[in-house]
């Protein structure tokens, strides 16, 4: 795994400043040490830091094609890479290297921009084409690899991590309040929109062609995203039939075969791959499926919590014992989280809801401490077997809105959320009733959440907020839906939303890359590989989530793999404290520092007088309610962003750059 | 209390205890807390145990209901009704 960036030139030569390349690459040294590699010509500079997983010797990069017209700078994995060599040996193309990365060039040799979808991994690549005249920008489907652009003058920089682009000399970043406003309400920011102002990311499953050779007059947009994949599911029809025992058990069984080689195929490597074990279904699942396909016994880690309500750590055990691994476990307190979350949202470079991503943090550094570079883990298998509340929810308020005067559709409700048991009945059609009246409007699965966090947003300063156009997000998120959603049922829906938003913004970044990579560690996602994907896309919803039992058919296709009490424990949401994790130590100096009314001010992003407030009920008393906790998370992180990305920026580009002679200039 | 100062009482614990002293949201006194997001589910409960607490009242549950709950002017009126 590794990190890329680049500048291109939009108008004339590229004017790079001494230690440019140097700084960029600096920054991403935490995403791979092992090498760092650069290359120019007079319109564009390729940077790269490698973490080396694939053939060791020859990946250095940025990598060639025979005659040097063609050059990549490559961060990820294409998991299918000796396929594609045999089929392009076979069409002529000649292979200096064993790399995953010289099957990239010579992919888009022949096939050009298609040839992302050939792949198949998680990737964000640069290619840049001196015979045409551009620079081909790429990102995976679901969005596991970051790749973000910006413009300085009439230069485009780009990495894959905002930091580095940021280390560009000159180069400054705001935080954008639309768009702290935005992860106030979608937990998320919709892209391309980033935190900071004029930083954009290409969405998941997108591409984009620079025209370097356009002339000395830059276009004012010069990145245009093309979509070449996105989720698709069963019309609303199909994906809500009737599914009979019999295909059930076929369908289940086919999905196991396709996770089994989804697995397998995410061990190839130069170096032992591990997993991680959380307790739950989908982890054990997939340590369960590679087990025997390891030469050695197979290495598992897990991360547990001082605080039994949020610990696992006696499922993991469990597993662990069952499956015979030789398992690591790291157990974190709330000081743990107090002291590492301002490192945590210097690496996740957004506002942040909970302080969740913390615990992974320390996860991805016990791999990285037992010499681990790659792990598997069974993030999106929620997303894509239909795991999450806010299925079951969608569901239910669909049930509900064909009879909207009903009291006893809405107990459904208290199924999937038992505190609401101790909520007065009339107040839940309150909650979960409003948009009943619209069950064609295409948010209406995740319009309640939203709904529920949008008042957070209450603590931006006014100033900042009455220049809002709060439709801004939503109308940008239902621009983005492609023509299929409209056909889709309820769960599907929910789904593609949930994986778009939510996963690809928040688990698979905040979460996933920023924290493994935070440790220079490799996350490796079978639930996302995208044949995986084709064919639980053709499986009805029905069963899928039959009735109101989530992951009904994965957990057929585990049954006879997994204990029953792993199959069948209630599924528990990861969570960590949140609020409760800055009572006392590292985590209340922070809070002290971050959050006293002059570093509120000068930040100018919150309310200082609101914050004040939060804070003393909050030392006064706790925070109970979600909201509140959010609303807490979300301030201390912005506080945190604006430092480290403000004052303290320029310090830490210093600190982190290269050596001129330190670069492998090709 | 007269009921001035009894909606005074209540509105403020509103707009510290939810809204942290950001009193834009709150229209008027008629306006729904929960349809306008002031209060979710856990807030519910917050605003039941301040009743009970700060004003002192017992509780059935019978009465948790938005017409006992759903706005500043109905709260007054049930605490008003409680208390006889």
């Amino acid at each position: 795994m590794c990190g890329i960036c680049g500048a291109i030139s939009l108008a004339g030569p590229l004017d790079a400043p001494a230690g440019a390349a140097e700084r960029m690459i600096g920054m991403l040294r935490h995403r791979g040490d092992e090498t760092f590699g650069a290359r120019r010509d007079d319109r564009v500079l390729l940077g790269h830091s490698r973490l080396c997983i694939v053939d060791i010797d020859g990946g250095g990069q940025p990598l060639g094609n025979e005659d040097g017209s063609v050059w990549i700078t490559f961060n990820g994995e294409i998991f299918n890479h000796p396929e594609l060599r045999a089929e392009l040996q076979g069409l002529g193309h000649v292979f200096r290297t064993r790399s995953d990365t010289e099957v990239a060039v010579h992919a888009y040799e022949q096939w050009g921009e298609a040839c992302v979808e050939r792949f198949n991994g998680q990737f964000a690549l640069a290619i840049r084409d001196e015979a045409r005249g551009t620079v081909f920008l790429a990102r995976d489907r679901y969005g596991i690899r970051p790749l973000f652009w910006a413009r300085h003058g009439d230069l485009l920089l780009f990495a894959s991590e905002v930091k580095s682009l940021a280390a560009w000399p000159g180069f400054r970043l705001e935080i954008d309040p639309a768009a702290a406003a935005e992860v106030m309400t979608h937990w998320v920011n919709i892209p391309p929109a980033t935190p900071f102002s004029g930083v954009r990311q290409l969405p998941p499953g997108h591409a984009a062609v620079i025209d370097v050779a356009a002339g000395d007059d830059p276009v004012a947009e010069p990145v245009r995203p093309r979509r070449y994949w996105h989720p698709s599911f069963l019309d609303a029809r199909d994906d809500h039939r009737f599914v009979d025992r019999g295909e059930r058990a076929r369908l289940a069984a086919r999905m196991r075969e396709s996770l089994r080689e989804a697995s397998v195929i995410r061990l190839r490597a130069d170096v032992p791959v591990g997993a991680y074990l959380s307790g739950g279904l989908d982890s054990s699942l997939t340590a369960a499926l590679v087990r025997d396909e390891v030469g050695d016994r197979l290495k598992t880690f897990s991360v547990g919590f001082a605080d039994a309500a949020y610990d696992e750590s006696h499922w993991q055990r469990l597993m662990a014992d069952r499956l015979g691994t030789d398992h690591a476990a790291v157990k974190v307190d709330g000081a743990d989280i107090g002291g590492s979350f301002a490192d945590v949202v210097w690496h996740a470079e957004t506002l942040l809801l909970r302080t969740a991503p913390a615990p992974l943090f320390a996860l991805s550094r016990l791999v990285r401490d037992e010499g681990y570079k790659v792990v598997l883990t069974g993030e999106g298998a929620d997303e894509v077997f239909c795991g999450y509340n806010i299925f079951r929810e969608a569901k239910v308020r669909a049930f509900w809105s064909r009879d909207p005067a009903s009291r006893r559709r809405p107990r459904l409700l208290t199924r999937l959320y038992p505190y609401l048991d101790q909520s007065p009945p009339e107040f839940l059609a309150r909650f979960y009733g409003i948009g009943l009246d619209a069950p064609e409007d295409p948010l209406f699965s995740h319009d309640p959440r939203w709904r529920n966090t949008a008042p957070i947003r209450g603590f931006l300063r006014p100033e900042v907020v009455a220049d809002l156009r709060p439709d801004d997000s939503v109308e940008r998120l239902i621009a983005s839906l492609p023509d299929d959603f409209r056909r889709w049922g309820p769960v599907a829906r929910a789904q593609y939303l949930e994986m778009t938003t939510f996963m690809a913004g928040y688990l698979l970044s905040s979460q996933g890359d920023r924290m493994l990579m935070g440790n220079t560690v490799e996350g490796r996602f079978p639930f996302l590989d995208h044949e995986l994907a084709a064919g639980a896309a053709a499986v009805p919803a029905s069963a899928k989530l039959e009735s109101l039992r989530e992951k009904s058919l994965l957990k057929q296709a585990a049954a006879d793999l997994l204990p029953a009490a792993v199959i069948e424990r209630p599924k528990q949401p990861y969570r960590a404290p949140d609020s409760v994790s800055f009572s006392a130590g590292p985590g209340a100096e922070l809070v002290a520092a971050m959050l006293d009314p002059d570093a509120v001010r000068a930040a100018g992003i919150f309310a200082p007088a609101r914050v004040s407030a939060l804070v003393r009920k909050w030392a006064a008393k706790g925070l109970e309610s979600a909201r509140d906790n959010m609303a807490f998370t979300a301030v201390l992180s912005g506080q945190i962003l604006a430092r480290r990305f403000g004052p303290e920026f320029a310090g830490r580009v210093e600190a982190a750059a290269l050596g001129h002679d330190q670069i492998i200039w090709r | 209390m007269e009921q001035t100062a009894l909606k005074d009482r209540i509105r403020g614990y509103i707009v510290d205890n939810f809204l942290f002293g950001d009193t834009d949201p709150l229209k008027d006194d008629a306006q729904s807390l929960l349809d306008t997001g002031i209060i979710d589910s856990v807030g519910v409960m917050e605003l039941v145990a301040f009743l009970e607490g700060d004003l002192g009242l017992k509780i059935e549950d019978s009465e948790l209901v938005p017409e006992n709950l759903d706005s500043i002017a109905n709260l007054a009126g049930f605490v008003e009704r409680k208390r006889g």
